[in-house]
């Protein structure tokens, strides 16, 4: 490799970037628009579920029930119903998600030291809120009926659980680190799929192959500046999603920073591929969609791998998302290091390097 | 070598189904303006990318400079220069910038750039203009400022595909007089075009149709082999015999044209 002509490309790649202020705002922007955005849109924390009431007790304890169903925070009391067919058509005109039926004679049986029956009824036609729905409820019955048992003769059997890392279970600490690779991954891949296409379209690649240069120096050093964007890039994403969104950084921030610039480049290896092997920019556009929105699913942002079929998971393993989602995940969340995380590192790297070398090879200095 | 800069012997083109170029045998002699004459599509662009390493040929020989086109095209660029068809500089960069930046992928650094790159502005009549972006020149200077940039590292061989082609007549006269004093210099100037006066100006001709060669020589020879008053009757004379078909006689086949004809143009 010439380092004056590698220099050279570099040069005139940062001339291309500087002399198109509208393409360089947006680079800016979008890491800072997509991270709010996305932020807000994805958290997926349920509270104040609608909930109606029918307390054929009317008691001391059926009361208190109810107020600490509504002290939880999960819930918020819409109605009291005056029967259960009127919960049932509650539920079904949507009105509410939930609905507490306390049953004639549940504050006797407290009373006798016996275990009462209660039913909450959940709309389960979205799972996430039910889910809340359905812990949350348990857990105030449970907690409530604990409390008032305690003084009885009863030793309720009590399994103490923990949460470690997101001990609130906040889904915004599982999601942040998530999406700061997505949204890496995404301006990454666009950033590089034009680069070469671009020259192509103008027909400046014709004037670049009838010179010395060479596949390598033109590569590498368009690469370059798109390095250094995408790092700017990462810097703005992780800000905004852990300052804005309350997420703190447990694990070492200086491993954080090293292991996002790596894995920019790879991502950027991944546009520069498809730029190399495309003719146009509308065909780098559908390929750069092609290989981005699989990898929404397949890397572990959305679902967890571990359900996954053999071969869909090992598809996964062919994006550098998937490996940068673990260390993502580690660092912020878990507060890992290296000892931990190499096997996605040294995964992470392979794959750029193996991509990178794919766009180099494919990148004949030809026409045909 | 013996005297020719380039040598090919039966090279042809295919892409796909469609053979561009159909057995081209070409004898280029070192230090002459040798001129590839064609109608649109003939294959005179496909010929000249074959030999810059442009595009792969499908078979036959090609040497330039006594080096291979095959295995030796990246040594061949060293000494070679070529402007295509459209203007494929960078249009965002300005002038100085764009002549800097195929300076140093030729090779050429420091004071020996930067007084070249004055002596390559001065030539193209293009002082005055550095900082200017190249998309913002006009025709003619495009046309000039990638002359200087296919000059700057010294070839042996400049290769020029329709470099008039949407030029006024001043500017085509400038670059002719340009293209001459560069021949004086020894450089090769291996030329496509399809207009008979720049055919006119070069040494030797060759005329190509349809992906052959129909003839070859000088101006004056071609001019001399037949009944022909200029080489313009040359050249509608081979077409014709080539495609069996008269070239002028066309127009009288659109009928409805014609006043005589009831349904004409009023």
């Amino acid at each position: 490799m010439n380092l004056s002509r590698f220099g050279m490309v570099i040069w005139k790649e940062f001339k291309h970037i500087y002399r198109d202020p509208v393409s360089l705002r947006l680079v800016i922007l979008m890491p800072l628009l997509f991270t709010l955005l996305f932020g807000y849109a994805i958290t997926t924390d349920v509270e104040h579920i609608g909930l109606a009431v029918y307390d054929g007790d009317q008691s001391y304890e059926s009361r208190e029930l109810i107020r600490k169903f509504v002290a939880s925070d999960y819930f918020s009391l819409e109605q009291m119903a005056g029967d259960s067919l009127q919960l049932e058509a509650l539920l079904d005109a949507g009105e509410v998600k939930a609905a507490l039926v306390i049953p004639e004679g549940y504050g006797k049986k407290l009373k006798r030291g016996e275990v009462p029956e209660s039913l909450l009824i959940i709309d389960g036609t979205d799972p996430t809120i039910a889910r809340t729905a359905l812990q949350s409820g348990n857990l105030i019955a449970n907690v409530y009926n604990m409390r008032t048992l305690s003084d009885g003769v009863f030793q309720v059997a009590e399994m103490k659980t923990r949460v470690w890392y997101n001990p609130n279970l906040e889904s915004a600490k599982f999601i942040i680190p998530g999406l700061i690779g997505l949204i890496m991954q995404n301006i990454t891949v666009m950033l590089t799929a034009f680069a070469l296409v671009r020259e192509k379209e103008k027909g400046t690649i014709e004037q670049l192959i009838v010179t010395p240069l060479r596949p390598v120096e033109l590569i590498l050093g368009k690469l370059v500046p798109y390095i250094m964007i995408g790092s700017i890039d990462f810097l703005i994403a992780l800000f905004f999603g852990t300052w804005y969104f309350h997420v703190p950084i447990n694990g070492s921030i200086f491993l954080l920073l090293g292991l996002g610039f790596l894995f920019v480049i790879s991502a950027l290896a991944i546009g520069m591929l498809i730029s190399t092997v495309t003719k146009n920019q509308l065909q780098s556009m559908q390929l750069a969609f092609i290989t981005i929105l699989p990898t929404v699913l397949l890397s572990g942002f959305m679902f967890p791998r571990d359900g996954m079929p053999l071969a869909v998971y090992w598809l996964g393993n062919l994006f550098p998302m998937t490996y940068f989602l673990e260390i993502l995940r580690g660092i912020i969340l878990k507060g890992i290091g290296l000892e931990y995380l190499w096997k996605e590192v040294a995964g992470m790297t392979a794959i750029g390097a193996l991509l990178l070398a794919a766009a180099i090879k494919k990148f004949h200095k030809s026409l045909d | 070598m013996n005297g020719y800069l380039i040598e090919t012997e039966d090279l042809r083109k295919a892409f796909g189904d469609v053979t561009a170029v159909d057995g081209i045998s070409l004898k280029i002699p070192a230090g002459s303006i040798y001129g590839i004459l064609g109608p649109n599509g003939a294959g005179k662009s496909t010929t000249i990318r074959m030999l810059c390493g442009l595009l792969t040929p499908s078979s036959g020989k090609a040497r330039v400079n006594g080096l291979d086109v095959y295995t030796q095209s990246e040594q061949i660029k060293q000494r070679l220069g070529y402007m295509s068809q459209s203007f494929s500089l960078y249009d965002d960069l300005t002038v100085l910038e764009n002549l800097r930046f195929y300076a140093t992928i030729y090779g050429v650094r420091g004071r020996e750039r930067e007084e070249r790159i004055r002596q390559l502005i001065a030539m193209a009549g293009i002082t005055g203009r550095e900082r200017q972006l190249a998309g913002t020149l006009s025709g003619g200077w495009k046309q000039r400022l990638a002359l200087g940039c296919a000059l700057i590292h010294k070839p042996q061989l400049l290769v020029l595909d329709e470099p008039t082609a949407g030029v006024d007549p001043v500017a085509r006269r400038v670059f002719w007089e340009l293209i001459f004093k560069l021949a004086a210099q020894g450089i090769t100037v291996l030329i496509t075009t399809h207009y008979m006066d720049e055919a006119q100006s070069c040494d030797r001709i060759a005329f190509v149709f349809g992906g052959k060669i129909l003839a070859e020589g000088t101006p004056a020879e071609l001019v001399a082999s037949g009944e022909f008053r200029n080489l313009e009757d040359v050249f509608i004379d081979y077409v014709e015999q080539t495609t069996g078909q008269k070239v002028r006689s066309s127009f009288e086949e659109i009928k409805f044209l014609l006043r005589s004809d009831g349904g004409g143009v009023q």
